[in-house]
């Protein structure tokens, strides 16, 4: 494999480097999981997040309200670029720091954490009107027939009106997801090692820029469609006869 | 549904991908020959009283604009030095990185003292003029309470640095320092006092010119390892005139340069921390008389 790429850097100019030299080819390696654990982390928390604020947005304690709409109103209107540059470099300094084994003071949160918290809180602010738009679907009537068998609002969101709910906004929840994974590769600007970042110092070293955008394009078509395989296959699981299309 | 997932819709996404992207690739053309020039350009030179110099007016301290717009640096001192040898006034002319070679090579200028390292491939391009004037590796700018004294010691440590530099992969594969790159350099200063780093892998020479800082802004940093990778910096002059008269006469203004230690003056004059580079090429060609 290594020798046909390095034919095909003689015959043709085409240079994947990542291919044929050991060091690029570990450096992408690392860099295509680190994505991969971005994406993943980051949906997982902001499902997490749009889950527990649809809940909080339908609380009758008004207060836990204006927090979930003045957190929706940061995270949805401001540039996830910005979102990113201001938590690692206006929150990260003055997180605290911990001397290591020089008697250096380094911070205790690093860029890879503080990529995971933005893109997270950033995809969530979405994911928590995506899910109220699920929950606003389900009829009066169905929650209050649950009410009246005895279920708590907790129980009720649980069992009957969050099942019903997921599947109304699987969509465009979908469209999110997709969105968010794409977004990852802002996390170049605060030096987190992932696809876009380690991409770019390849094609500075050696000048083959079109052929690293290409691998680039291919592999996030290769994520994305993946997560839309696993997300339709989830869609199919849920469906139940006679609700929704 | 037509959400769904569709094997052949993917494949046709990969070929519009492959179609769009590729292609240029095996398009490019080869770049355009350099235009003839006139049989002598250094009797043209005299003959017409002026050389035109492209210098750079973006690289404080080697060439740069001073605030009332005239040119000023190092460099711009050499090719005054060269105007005032020929008897003829001075035109410079700003030239980039991307674009200085195309300028000489185009007839726009005569000789172009650019900052530009000397590397087999523009060579090829341009008459690269010897001896070097100058040379840059890349070295650390560390805080004053990091006394290491060899790279070996940086290995596992997280340096900062602008992505895209050519030496962030050396750092990494031979001293395995842990390189953080980012956009730009405001970034890279504001994570240095934040300390997410332990220090700046950069451009020696530049380094040395922030230490230099009259403002005392880096007074708490220094540079204690010796610089890697040293890279020597060529003026030239077409690839045509190389042999001829007018680059026979540049190597002698060079050589005449580092023997009377007349580099090593405007690089002082210039606020720029002594390079070994200089102080090497004066030793070897000062005069032996004393």
């Amino acid at each position: 494999m290594a020798e046909f790429f390095r034919e095909l850097r003689t015959t043709t100019g085409l240079n994947f480097t990542i291919f044929y030299d050991p060091f690029d080819a570990r450096r992408f390696g690392y860099a295509f999981l680190m994505t991969c654990k971005l994406s993943v982390l980051s949906v997982v928390l902001s499902l997490i997040i749009g889950v527990a604020g649809a809940f909080a947005q339908g609380a009758r304690f008004a207060p836990l309200r204006w927090v979930v709409a003045g957190y929706i109103a940061f995270f949805r209107n401001t540039p996830p670029l910005v979102q990113m540059y201001f938590f690692f470099f206006a929150l990260g300094a003055i997180t605290p720091t911990v001397p290591d084994d020089i008697g250096m003071e380094v911070p205790m949160v690093s860029s890879f954490t503080w990529a995971l918290v933005a893109l997270s809180l950033f995809a969530g602010a979405f994911n928590v009107e995506i899910f109220r738009s699920g929950i606003e679907a389900v009829p009066r009537s169905t929650v209050e027939a649950a009410e009246s068998l005895g279920y708590s609002r907790l129980g009720a969101y649980r069992a009957v009106v969050l099942p019903l709910a997921f599947r109304v906004c699987l969509p465009s929840l979908n469209n999110n997801l997709v969105n968010l994974v794409k977004t990852t590769t802002l996390a170049y600007a605060i030096g987190v090692p992932e696809m876009l970042y380690v991409a770019n110092q390849i094609w500075s070293d050696s000048l083959n820029v079109t052929e690293m955008m290409n691998v680039l394009l291919l592999l996030y078509i290769g994520l994305v469609t993946l997560l839309v395989w696993i997300m339709h296959r989830w869609e199919r699981a849920l469906r139940m006869p006679g609700y929704g299309t | 549904m037509s959400l769904a997932f569709s094997p052949r819709r993917a494949l046709l996404a990969l070929g519009a991908v492959l179609a769009l992207g590729v292609a240029p690739v095996m398009a490019q053309t080869p770049p355009a020959p350099a235009v003839a020039t006139t049989p002598d350009s250094l009797s043209r030179i005299i003959g017409e009283g002026r050389l035109r110099v492209g210098v750079r007016a973006d690289y404080s301290p080697w060439g740069f604009r001073n605030p009332t717009g005239a040119f000023q640096g190092m460099e711009v001192e050499m090719a005054r030095d060269v105007g005032r040898t020929l008897g003829v006034t001075v035109e410079f002319v700003p030239v980039v990185a991307s674009n200085r070679m195309q300028f000489l090579a185009q007839g726009q200028i005569d000789l172009m003292i650019a900052t530009m390292s000397d590397t087999a491939e523009r060579r090829g391009t341009v008459g690269i003029v010897h001896p070097n004037y100058y040379s840059s590796g890349y070295n650390v700018l560390l805080p004053k309470s990091v006394t290491v004294r060899e790279w070996e010691q940086l290995r596992g440590r997280q340096l900062c640095a602008i992505q895209g530099a050519w030496y962030n992969r050396p750092a990494t594969e031979r001293f395995g320092a842990e390189v953080t790159a980012f956009t730009g350099i405001a970034e890279v200063e504001t994570a240095l006092t934040q300390r997410r780093c332990l220090g700046w892998i950069y451009d020696d020479n530049l380094i040395a010119v922030m230490l230099a800082d009259p403002s005392g802004r880096w007074r708490d940093w220094h540079m204690p390892l010796p610089s890697q990778s040293d890279t020597p910096w060529g003026l030239a002059v077409r690839l045509d005139d190389l042999n001829r008269p007018w680059g026979r006469f540049m190597s002698g203004m060079v050589a005449q340069w580092h023997r009377s230690g007349q580099l090593l003056d405007w690089e002082k004059a210039a606020g720029i921390a002594e390079s070994a580079y200089l102080r090497r090429m004066h030793d070897a060609l000062k005069d032996f008389l004393p």
